[in-house]
């Protein structure tokens, strides 16, 4: 029986040291990459970044993206998949299907309607108040319809998130108590359900802030250049940066990991200090 | 947002006790007809039960009342007002939930003064009253504890510390107990009770838990698919059930073949006996006996015999069965039973007492 497990612990080391080199090793080689010169290391890519062009508006572009998507989505999903909870609950495998089918529809494809849909407007609408409305979206400043195109490219990981917070709380007792201590609708659900879901919330907010800092197919092909974009146009003149701005990005996203982690145990040990 | 209008200054006790009146309720689900013209009244200050079984109706009766379900037909009255058209979050019914309702997020205090949060009460004094309410539901020092810290059963304190802080005019409990282990069941029935008569507020109590409703309820109102088969003082429903149906939902009966007499009686075991209410028109009847009616006595020549023995404490209920298959159940003080040991013959006799008679069931295919 020891030797068995001791087998098992051998395994499990040689397992958990081929998935870390599996990660580790593009990874310190995209760092070697980015710091390496003729005359030894140097730490130009990095110290450069600020000085580049379009490095900051496109990674500023790219934070209001995601900001507004993370609002929006969050706006459009919370209320949706409580009351359904909470009012009808034979809609719940509907609202996942329809979260659940941007998985099946590729960037490409789900660009391509836009550009569709963009390119009919005008020519329809030419007369109507929504004319400006389509000039509005697709302003180079802040390009409203990548938010729309995220939102539903998002679609699918917010649903998991915010599904499994409300799978934790039984969010009909919760609301009803809440009422009958004299709590109307909308408090009895932003007094007592919402704090009840920080944890999906945050959730669902990092894994869009995730996809959002690194979209690139449909900004590119609508003619955007937020951060993904800039990399890549980056990494056609200057190899080394774009590699180092990579590098940048998956810090960024791990710091972000970090915090949302960090959030979490900072409330469980709020709970337990008062035991 | 409105101010508080509350009588705060130390007084836990409601303003004023209600009457709640259902006036021919009804309320359909799909093909399932929760409620079927419901009519009972709470009186002011009683703590009413609702005792039935599963699907039975109780249960929607008390979310009607509290403003979560809605009603096809009929009225719901508090105070002679009918409340049909008051939101749930305007009823002024305390509510205590089958399933721990406690916010998550909130401490045990804040919990209890989530309600005076919502009318405006100020911070310092609803933290106060919390504090008053935690004593009176004797957990003071767990005001800062989140749910998680808390038992269930000091959770169910909390809830109904929580239900009380409003001074609501009616008390909703919903099978509060049911998630409980039976020795803080218990505890809490008796606090629950107490608090109850402390304060004098009319409180209606769903359960399914018959031993439940006998104990705690001033009157118990007996449901069946909707409707109301009785509702009458414990002692009362338990000694004179008027159907059959309570007689065999409330406490235990057994059921005795029997055959009608000329004089409008019934004879069962070869004596005759005078029948308690009205005797069915026709059919097959039987009688139902308690089993601390039945008297049984050691008899060489039988009819009976002791097929199983179930030590209660006090007394030990034996079962026995007659020649033609029923069996029927005594109590006997334990010493009495030890001389009827399992296989024992036994002579079993009915008192002179006037009978419940039920039509015998249509035996299933």
């Amino acid at each position: 029986m020891a030797q068995l497990i001791s087998r098992l612990r051998v395994w499990r080391g040689a397992v958990l040291l081929l998935a870390g080199l599996y990660f580790l090793v593009p990874m310190a080689a995209s760092v070697w990459f980015s710091i390496d010169d003729v005359d030894g290391i140097s730490f130009d890519a990095y110290t450069g970044l600020l000085s580049a062009p379009g490095f900051t508006d496109s990674l500023v572009l790219t934070l209001e993206l995601a900001a507004v998507t993370v609002v929006v989505l969050l706006l459009l999903l919370v209320p949706a998949m409580i009351a359904v909870r909470i009012g009808a609950s034979r809609l719940r495998p509907v609202l996942e299907v329809v979260c659940t089918l941007p998985l099946v529809v590729p960037p490409v494809a789900l660009t391509a309607g836009l550009i569709g849909v963009l390119r009919w407007g005008p020519d329809h609408l030419m007369d109507t108040p929504f004319f400006q409305t389509f000039v509005f979206v697709q302003q180079p400043g802040f390009p409203l319809v990548l938010v729309v195109a995220y939102v539903l490219m998002a679609l699918p990981l917010a649903h998991r998130a915010l599904d499994s917070g409300l799978r934790a709380v039984d969010v009909r007792t919760l609301v009803e108590a809440a009422r009958n201590c004299g709590a109307g609708w909308p408090r009895a659900v932003l007094s007592v359900v919402v704090p009840n879901l920080r944890g999906a919330l945050l959730s669902a907010a990092f894994l869009t802030l995730a996809l959002v800092l690194g979209e690139f197919t449909t900004a590119s092909i609508l003619g955007y250049q937020p951060f993904a974009v800039w990399i890549y146009s980056v990494g056609n003149s200057r190899g080394q940066m774009s590699v180092a701005v990579s590098v940048l990005s998956l810090l960024i996203t791990w710091v972000l990991l970090l915090l949302l982690a960090a959030a979490g145990r900072e409330r469980r040990h709020r709970t337990t200090a008062t035991s | 947002m409105s101010t508080a209008t509350l009588p705060l200054a130390g007084d836990t006790a409601p303003s004023t006790s209600a009457t709640v009146e259902f006036r021919s309720l009804r309320r359909q689900f799909g093909a399932t007809t929760a409620l079927d013209g419901l009519d009972l009244t709470v009186r002011p200050g009683e703590l009413l039960a609702l005792l039935g079984p599963s699907g039975c109706g109780k249960t929607t009766a008390l979310r009607i009342l509290a403003g979560f379900e809605t009603h096809d037909s009929g009225e719901v009255l508090v105070d002679g007002e009918d409340i049909t058209r008051v939101p749930a979050h305007r009823r002024d019914a305390g509510m205590v939930f089958q399933s721990y309702s406690l916010f998550p997020h909130l401490t045990a205090a804040d919990n209890v003064a989530f309600g005076l949060r919502m009318r405006g009460v100020g911070k310092a004094e609803r933290l106060r009253r919390a504090q008053e309410l935690l004593e009176l539901v004797g957990l003071p020092q767990r005001a800062a504890h989140y749910p998680h810290q808390l038992s269930g059963g000091q959770q169910q304190r909390i809830a109904l510390a929580r239900a009380l802080a409003l001074q609501p005019r009616v008390l909703l409990l919903d099978e509060p107990l049911s998630a409980l282990d039976a020795k803080v069941r218990l505890a809490l029935r008796e606090e629950i009770r107490r608090l109850q008569q402390e304060l004098g507020i009319t409180t209606l109590f769903v359960t399914h838990d018959q031993e439940e409703a006998l104990s705690m309820a001033d009157r118990v109102a007996v449901l069946r698919a909707g409707r109301l088969e009785q509702c009458a003082a414990p002692s009362e429903l338990y000694s004179r059930p008027t159907t059959a149906f309570v007689a065999e939902f409330v406490g235990t009966m057994s059921r005795l073949p029997c055959t009608r007499t000329a004089d409008g009686g019934v004879e069962v075991l070869g004596r005759r006996h005078p029948v308690d209410g009205a005797l069915p028109a026709d059919g097959p009847l039987h009688v139902l006996v308690r089993p601390e009616h039945v008297r049984l006595a050691p008899a060489a020549e039988g009819p009976a015999l002791v097929v199983a023995a179930a030590f209660l404490g006090a007394v030990t209920r034996l079962t026995v069965r007659l020649p033609d298959g029923t069996e029927v159940k005594s109590d006997l003080p334990t010493e009495a039973a030890a001389a009827l040991p399992l296989g024992s013959p036994a002579a079993l006799t009915l008192p002179d007492r006037p009978v419940l008679v039920d039509r015998a069931p249509t035996p299933q295919p």
